[in-house]
């Protein structure tokens, strides 16, 4: 008896797992190359923080932001470049520049599946949201 | 020490790849070329060699089992450990591949009081356990970098493995988990002695590969941040071979690109292998029907025989002439002549 044919359908099995990228992206190819536009806000030029460190680090700052606010009640964050904001980002964030947190936090997210933060299970944003969508 | 080649040979790694990504040239090379090498060595390298054991012919079974064979229907067979099926076979097969049973067999000696003691020791196969299925956890998560659309079950995968919201972003389970794994199985080859004796350098080399990915990885997490989105293209990029030039992939994300290709690329000439291996052994992949069913050697064939007779025959004369006794009838009848 030759096991020969079981082998090789092991073995063709294991490479089209292993190349689930390739494949995926050959079928998926305009998802794939398209690269991820996020539309910026239109009156506000300049982030809490330079862009680069809000696109690496944003969480840790939010996290910051929490246990300041939350804990030891200081609510004024002074940023890198001397501007003071409330460390509020239903306030700060989404009512000031990001409107609409469908088209900017979830869509990043999304993209980099990331599952969804647990902020909006406390902060009610139903206003900023409701302003995003008209 | 042994274990010294191997880690100077890791931390070499990281250190040559920390300052190479600062050229231009140097960031084409780590970024595009070292990956696509890597995995084609790794795809090459494992089919060659499950395909030399595939031409292995394994004429008949062989019974290493641990356990009653089948025989007199009131002798209860133990079909898990010797199946004398395909079936059976196959879920041996299963439980080894997926549970590690015959680690779990894993025994400690010990001298006490001169005296051997054997013991049964079990850490080996938890710690097994629990580095292997972190690590398919861990490879599963990768692929929301390379899949867009991300699909749904691996964002509830990520749910659940991030499940105790620990930190902010979400220390995973499985992290934990295989960097403990991790560091249990290296501190075991270093500090038993008989583990360490049968150490090779090899067998460190692959621990080290992996701690140091790991622990990149969680440093890339933590410690200094990257640009998840700006990987992710360039991720996807490389999988429909349209590498997008990087725009900045921070040094800690090449130093963790290049310990994971070297171990992909590494995985087919090492002891890795046992990957495809397992399924692959005849002392677990095959049924113990060795005495209900006959297996013929495929290679048999006429063997070419000289019997005593013939000979006989063909020296008749000179055995007569030098007064031998004949064995044969014709012979017998021609000495009483
Ligand atoms: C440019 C893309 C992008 C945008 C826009 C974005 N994020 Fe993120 N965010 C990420 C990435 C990528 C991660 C995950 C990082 C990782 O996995 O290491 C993340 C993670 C987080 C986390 C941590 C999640 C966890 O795992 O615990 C929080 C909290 C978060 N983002 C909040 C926000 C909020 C609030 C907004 C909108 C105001 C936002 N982000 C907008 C890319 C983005």
């Amino acid at each position: 008896m030759s096991d020969r044919p079981l082998i090789v359908a092991g073995l063709t099995l294991f490479v089209g797992l292993v190349s689930t990228p390739i494949w995926h992206g050959a079928l998926n190819r305009e998802a794939a190359m398209a690269a991820l536009h996020i539309k910026l806000p239109a009156r506000e030029k300049q982030c809490v923080a330079p862009a680069s460190y809000m696109r690496t680090s944003h969480m840790q700052l939010l996290e910051h932001w929490r246990n300041e606010a939350v804990r030891d009640g200081q609510r004024q964050f002074v940023a890198f470049n001397g501007k003071t904001y409330d460390k509020d980002p239903t306030r700060t964030c989404l009512t000031e520049c990001h409107t609409d947190r469908k088209e900017f936090c979830e869509r990043c997210h999304n993209y980099a599946g990331v599952s969804d933060p647990n902020c909006w299970n406390c902060h009610n944003d139903s206003h900023v949201a409701s302003e995003g969508n008209s | 020490m042994k274990a010294l080649t191997p880690l100077l040979a890791v931390l070499a790694i990281i250190a040559f790849v920390a300052m190479a990504g600062h050229a231009h040239a140097g960031l084409i090379l780590l970024a595009v070329f070292v990956p696509y090498a890597a995995f084609a060595v790794f795809l090459v390298g494992f089919c060659y060699r499950v395909a030399r054991w595939a031409c292995v012919p394994v004429p008949f079974r062989i019974p290493t089992t641990c356990g009653q064979q089948r025989s007199l229907p009131w002798i209860k067979p133990a079909s898990l450990d010797n199946p004398s099926t395909g079936w059976g076979a196959f879920r041996r097969m299963a439980l080894e591949v997926l549970l590690f049973r015959s680690l779990f067999r894993n025994n400690r000696a010990r001298l006490d009081d001169r005296r051997l003691v054997l013991g049964e020791d079990r850490y080996l196969w938890l710690g097994a356990l629990a580095f292997h299925w972190s690590l398919l956890v861990i490879l599963l998560r990768h692929l929301r970098l390379f899949l867009q659309p991300v699909p749904n079950w691996l964002s509830g995968m990520e749910r659940v493995d991030g499940f105790f919201d620990v930190a902010t972003p979400a220390l995973y389970l499985s992290d934990v988990v295989i960097l403990s794994a991790l560091v249990y199985l290296t501190a075991r080859r270093v500090r038993n002695p008989q583990v360490r004796y049968i150490s090779l350098p090899i067998d460190y080399l692959g621990l080290f590969l992996l701690l140091g990915s790991a622990a990149s990885g969680l440093l890339m997490r933590f410690t200094f941040r990257v640009d998840v989105v700006a990987i992710k293209q360039f991720a996807l990029g490389l999988a429909v071979f349209h590498p997008i030039a990087p725009r900045a992939l921070a040094p800690i994300f090449l130093v963790h690109l290049f310990l994971v290709s070297a171990l992909a690329a590494y995985f087919p000439f090492s002891k890795l292998m046992h990957m495809g291996g397992v399924f692959l052994s005849p002392t677990r992949n095959l049924a113990n029907n060795n005495r209900r069913q006959r297996h013929i050697n495929p290679w048999n064939y006429p063997v070419k025989t000289h019997s005593y007779a013939e000979w006989e025959h063909e020296f008749r004369d000179k055995l007569i002439a030098a007064k031998l006794p004949i064995e044969s009838q014709d012979a017998a009848t021609i000495t009483v002549d």
